[in-house]
Order: C-alpha cells, then sequence, then structure tokens
C-alpha cells in the first residue's frame, strides 16, 4: 500500500521540454513510472523520448491520456498560471518541484485551489515517490525502498538522507513526500500524517521539519490527537540565527516565532521520537518500531 | 531584501501615503542644507535627524562614538542639524536589533518636527497559517510589536485579506474605528491603511510596516516611520526596488555568493560548510554543534550546481580567516556527485587548502564522485555518513 500515488497513476509533465524538466521525465520514465504525456505551449504535436505525446495544453492532454497527476517544472514566472491551468483541467494531484515562484503568486494559487478538488504539493519540493512503483520529482530513485515507513518533510535532500537510512536498515518507506520550503504551500504535515495514519501498510511515519512558520506545531497537536503509530522526528536549524532567511524562502524565524526549539518541544510533548541528528532519524525508527 | 526608512517612505509617498516632509543626507553640509529649506517651509526651527541603517531600535540605539547620542535626534535649527548629523554619519549605531558590532551610518534622514496627538501601529504581512496577506493596527504605536503580541494580544487588530477580492473598504473601516479613532481622522486612518495594502500588494513585500503611525495636533495622519522587506523571489519584476538596494548594508560574503546564486549566510563558528539543499545545510550545523564545535556559515550550492559555482563556493568559504575545516556534506538528487568533485578539485588547486577538509559525497553519480576526489591526490578525508563526517571535521579542527 501506499498513499497518493502508485503504478496507476499516469503522469503528465509540465514543462517536459526544458532541461530539467526532460532530464527528470527520463528518470521517472527509467524508474517505471507512467509518464503519459508532456505539456509545452506551441509544442503540441511533437512527442517526447519518441513515446510521449506533447501537448499546448494540460486539458488536452488529460483529455487525450487521461493523465491524474502532474508534476511542474515550469520556471517561476510562469509556475503559478501552470499549476492553476492543472487545477482547471481537473488533475486530482499536483506536484509544483519549481523553486523562487513569488509569494503573492502563491497567495493566489492558494485561494484558487480552496474551491477546487485538486491537491497540490509544494512548491519548491522535490515530489512524491512510491517505492518501485510511481516517481514524480527530482529525487534518486535508487535509495528508495519499498517498505513500511511513511516520510513527510520540508526538505529536499534531508528526505534523502533519511529515506536512505530507513532502506539501509531495511525499513524502506511505503509513500515519501516532500512538502517544500516555501511559506505557502499546497499540502501540509498535518495532511499527510492523517494520509499515512489512515495508510495500513504504514507502521511508522518520519516527520522532519525546519525552522519557520508553525506547520510542525500543528502536526505535532494532530500526531497527539489523531496517531498512535511512532512517529521519528527532525527539526532542521537549531543552530540557525534570528532574522535570516535560511535557503529556504520558508526557514526564517522572526520576532522570536518558529524556531526549533518551539517546535521539538511541541513534538516531544506530543509524543514522537526525537531523533538527536539527522544521522539518527534511520535508527530512532527502527527503535520505535521494536 | 531591505531598503532604507527613507526610501521606504517615498514609495508609501508615491502610492499616496501621507509622510512628513523630509531630505534624506550623504553629508553635514546636505544635512544643513535640508534642515534650512525644511525649516523654510515649514515655519518651524524644530527638526528630527535620523540615522538611516537596516535595523529597528534606533531611538533607543546609541553610538559607539557619541555614546550620549541615539540614533534618532530632535534638534532645533540647521546649525544644529549640521552638527548632529556630523556625529552620526560615519559612526558606529548599536540597537537591540544590529548585534554589538553595530552598523556604520553612511546616511542620514532630515523631517520636519511633528505635532504629535498619538502614535499606532499599522502593518501589512503573510500569515503563513491562512496563506494569505494580514492587515494588522495597534494603539500601541512605537513598541516593538512582538512584544505587544506576547503581553497584550487583544491590542493587535487583525484583518485577512481575501486575494481574490483585495482589501475590502469596511475591513479598513473596522480596524480605523477598532483603534477608538472618530469623524476625519478614522476616515484618513481607512484610506491609510487602503493605500498600505495596495503598496504591500504592488510591490511584492514581505512586511510593509508603519511604526509609528502618527496623529498629528490637528487630526492629520502620518507615516513616521517606515519599514519594508521585500520577497526576493519577486524582485525580478521589480527593477526599480531592486535599485535600492544598499550593498554596505550587506555582508560582503553574502553579496558574492548571491552573484553565483548561491545561498549562503555567515555565522560565528569555525567549521565551514557547503551543502546541497537548505534542509540538509541547517542539519550538518546542527549536527556540527551536537559534536561540539560550531558552523561558520549556511551555504547551500542548490539544485543545479555547475563546476564553477561550487569552486565559487568553496572560495567564499575559504576566505573566512576564523575557518579551522571544512565540511563537504552532499546528497545528490538533481546535483551530481561528479560536479561536486570536480567543483572542489578546482577550488582547491586555484586557492589551495590551509584546513582539513571532509568530504561526504552520496546519491547520484556518487561513485564517478569518490573516484575523482581519489585520483586527485588532495588530502582530504572521506566519511561514509553525516554523522562520520561531522564527528571526523569536529575532531580534525581542534
Amino acid at each position: 500500500m501506499s498513499v497518493l500515488v502508485d503504478k496507476d497513476t499516469k503522469l503528465l509533465v509540465q514543462g517536459i521540454t526544458g532541461k530539467t524538466g526532460a532530464f527528470h521525465a527520463r528518470q521517472s520514465l527509467e524508474y517505471g513510472t507512467q509518464v503519459v504525456a508532456g505539456v509545452t505551449p506551441g509544442k503540441g504535436g511533437e512527442s517526447f523520448e519518441k513515446g510521449v505525446p506533447i501537448f499546448d495544453t494540460v486539458a488536452d492532454a488529460v483529455k487525450h491520456t487521461g493523465a491524474n497527476a502532474s508534476v511542474i517544472f515550469v520556471p517561476p514566472p510562469f509556475a503559478a498560471d501552470a499549476i492553476m491551468e492543472a487545477a482547471d483541467a481537473g488533475v486530482p494531484l499536483i506536484v509544483a518541484i519549481t523553486e523562487g515562484i513569488p509569494v503573492t503568486d502563491m497567495v493566489r494559487v492558494k485561494r484558487y485551489l480552496q474551491d477546487k478538488p485538486s491537491r497540490l504539493i509544494g512548491p519548491n519540493c522535490p515530489g512524491i515517490i512510491t517505492p518501485n512503483q510511481c516517481r514524480i520529482g527530482i529525487m534518486p530513485g535508487y535509495i528508495h525502498q519499498p517498505g513500511r515507513v511513511g516520510v513527510v518533510s520540508r526538505s529536499g535532500t534531508l528526505t534523502y538522507e533519511a529515506v536512505h537510512q530507513l532502506t539501509t536498515l531495511g525499513l524502506g518507506q511505503t509513500t515519501a513526500i516532500g512538502i517544500g520550503g516555501d511559506p505557502v504551500n499546497g499540502t501540509n504535515f498535518v495532511d499527510c500524517l492523517t494520509l499515512f495514519n489512515e495508510d495500513p501498510a504504514t507502521e511508522g511515519i518520519v516527520m522532519i521539519g525546519e525552522i519557520g512558520g508553525s506547520a510542525e506545531e500543528d502536526g505535532a497537536a494532530y500526531i497527539k490527537a489523531h496517531v498512535s503509530k511512532p512517529v521519528v522526528g527532525f527539526i532542521a536549524g537549531t543552530t540557525a540565527p534570528p532574522g535570516k532567511r535560511m535557503g529556504h524562502a520558508g526557514a526564517i524565524i522572526s520576532g522570536g516565532k518558529g524556531t526549533a526549539e518551539a517546535k521539538l518541544e511541541a513534538l516531544r510533548e506530543a509524543g514522537v521520537h526525537i531523533a538527536e541528528t539527522p544521522s539518527d532519524i534511520g535508527s530512532t525508527m527502527k527503535t520505535a518500531l521494536g | 531584501m531591505k531598503i532604507h526608512e527613507y526610501q521606504g517612505k517615498a514609495l508609501l509617498k508615491a502610492e499616496g501615503v501621507p509622510v512628513p516632509l523630509s531630505q534624506v543626507a550623504f553629508s553635514a553640509a546636505e544635512a544643513e542644507r535640508a534642515a534650512r529649506e525644511i525649516i523654510e517651509q515649514t515655519s518651524n526651527q524644530v527638526v528630527v535627524v535620523k540615522a538611516q541603517i537596516h535595523a529597528g531600535g534606533r531611538g533607543k540605539g546609541r553610538f559607539k562614538e557619541h555614546p550620549e547620542l541615539g540614533g534618532v535626534k530632535v534638534v532645533k535649527g540647521a546649525d544644529q542639524a549640521k552638527a548632529v548629523a556630523q556625529q552620526m554619519l560615519d559612526s558606529t549605531l548599536v540597537t537591540i536589533q544590529t548585534g554589538p558590532e553595530g552598523k556604520r551610518v553612511g546616511r542620514v534622514l532630515v523631517e520636519q518636527g511633528m505635532d504629535i496627538a498619538s502614535e499606532l501601529y499599522v502593518a501589512a504581512t503573510l500569515d503563513r497559517t491562512t496563506g494569505r496577506t494580514v492587515l494588522m493596527a495597534s494603539t500601541e504605536g512605537g513598541m516593538e510589536i512582538e512584544e505587544v503580541a506576547a503581553k497584550t494580544p487583544e491590542k493587535i487588530l487583525k484583518e485577512s485579506i481575501d486575494p481574490s477580492v483585495g482589501l475590502v473598504a469596511f475591513q479598513a473601516r473596522k480596524l480605523a474605528y477598532g483603534l477608538g479613532l472618530k469623524d476625519n481622522v478614522a476616515k484618513k486612518m481607512a484610506r491609510f491603511l487602503g493605500k498600505l495594502a495596495a503598496a504591500y500588494e504592488r510591490l511584492d513585500c514581505s512586511l510593509l510596516e508603519v511604526n509609528p503611525l502618527v496623529i498629528t495636533g490637528d487630526g492629520e495622519v502620518l507615516a513616521l516611520d517606515a519599514k519594508a522587506t521585500f520577497d526576493d523571489n519577486a524582485l525580478y519584476r521589480h527593477p526599480a526596488v531592486e535599485e535600492l538596494r544598499d550593498p554596505s548594508e550587506e555582508d560582503p560574503a553574502e553579496l558574492e555568493a548571491k552573484k553565483f546564486d548561491l545561498s549562503y549566510v555567515n555565522l560565528d563558528g569555525t567549521i565551514g560548510c557547503m551543502v546541497n539543499g537548505a534542509g540538509l545545510a541547517m542539519a550538518t550545523m546542527d549536527i556540527i554543534k551536537f559534536f561540539g564545535a560550531e558552523p561558520a556559515n549556511f551555504l547551500d550550492v542548490g539544485g543545479g550546481a555547475t563546476v564553477d559555482r561550487v569552486t565559487a563556493a568553496f572560495k567564499i568559504i575559504t576566505r573566512d580567516p576564523k575557518l579551522k575545516g571544512i565540511l563537504v556534506n552532499i546528497f545528490g538528487g538533481i546535483m551530481k556527485c561528479d560536479v561536486i568533485a570536480q567543483g572542489v578539485i578546482a577550488a582547491v588547486k586555484e586557492v589551495g587548502l590551509e584546513v582539513p577538509l571532509v568530504v561526504r559525497l552520496e546519491g547520484t553519480n556518487v561513485e564517478q564522485g569518490k573516484k575523482l576526489l581519489e585520483d586527485s591526490g588532495l588530502r582530504l578525508t572521506t566519511a561514509s555518513s553525516l554523522r562520520d563526517a561531522a564527528q571526523k571535521i569536529v575532531e580534525l579542527a581542534q
């Protein structure tokens, strides 16, 4: 079992002819993902890697291929437009990889999605993967392994770090979801915790947060109220100075809010097993699962 | 990106927000001339000289060179304005936000003295919980808003802005009347808030704060201060805002890093870090601290780094005089380990290496990367995991 994506997911790639889009579309194909369509306005009628048809619009792509997930590799100035186009076409799952989308654009996107059934993951995220079934995004596929643990994280490479440890220890993953490092995003910790909590195959959950905002505190409150599976938590940024943006647009301690200490305290309070260092995420889960 | 008060006021004024009469001055002579002109126009001898730095708490701050002088000084007449500007310029102002090293003052704002009846607080910013802009107002003007939020949160009024319709007039009225304002003053306040929200939106701000906003004896509503922070991701569509950047306010290494699209933050420790991904970069800093040392920097080389970018990153790290060791931690996704290896090798060849270097590679093309490092003949230590890498560099750097 898995959440959100599996072997039946039909993926369309928005921005499939760009350098990054093409590279990762190819990687997803090699991983065994059903990449059914690409969208690049003006290149409709062409094809990608011989077998994948390219369309001018998402609506066309969905109509002709039945795509039910879209991944967005469109540059920041056009990414909000691309997300809304996918939602308008009724794509149920939209994964936005693009980093650097202006906040005001995302504020509008979030409002636009409010009345639509689509789920957005990201932006500024590595994507979502169900091992050996479906890879949507930019993660290195080979470090994943089908298994027992659900992973949700605000960071990309830190997710790989956790996944790699879980694989090395033989625990594997049900699904790994990167929710992204922007201050305004689609899917949050609570959404993913809910999905993993309800997925019978997921025996434990790894939750990786970082400084800034209060999504981790919200997640902790949900865990306390609803989750009985073991949860392992790690928060990056214990050493980050206040008032400085640490790479991710959303990773900033401002006005004393969003510190790692406050988040760790909330997680501890909710009974989450805290990994002392990022190298201990896998082993902490192994111990917690018994 | 941050800008100075005088620049923020100019932006507000362009939007139609009332601000006091003022002029920026880069020298004492300019300050004198500015004061003379303002006094002539207002027929009021009282002017205020305000140090322009990118940090709050200026009024309560003190100059290192002139311990009796704060960053905001009310004076009488152009001669006094000149004398105060003379003291402030090229001196170092220390406030609660600058850290003990303070900030050098390169420009001052000379402003008309105001007859202040009351001081209020207004601001627009992002509410991350709702994913919307929130417009805030408080009667507690002139105070740190974080302090007000902690002690008397009921004194902060908020209106959330629906992006599909923008700020609706009634919301501005709710805030204005909620502050206890009456009649014409309330109307002026509502208008002020509407314009503030419009400027926030149009300029892609992440914070637009007026603290204090003042109501004068004759019922005028003006921005006595202006603090604007802009969304770096949106600067590409605001070239005029980008031009307001004051490089002297920014860390030289951070500026250099920006040229190469690197995300870099200078810190106080001794272990330089080069990592891909912001979360992993923070986690690497944290694990260095866990094993007993302090990170010298945050550095995210980003997803699609080239050999040139990695070389530039390495050079920026090695320039830090506090440096006692370097930890390179790469988990390749988009970023390929062989590219990192090539960049590290090229940089060391160019700038040399005087401190221990530990490299930990994992992910895409890891074997090619490891082989390149082995074949390079560089004096470096490889590590099998992040824990192993952190332990090794902390030990080697002692």
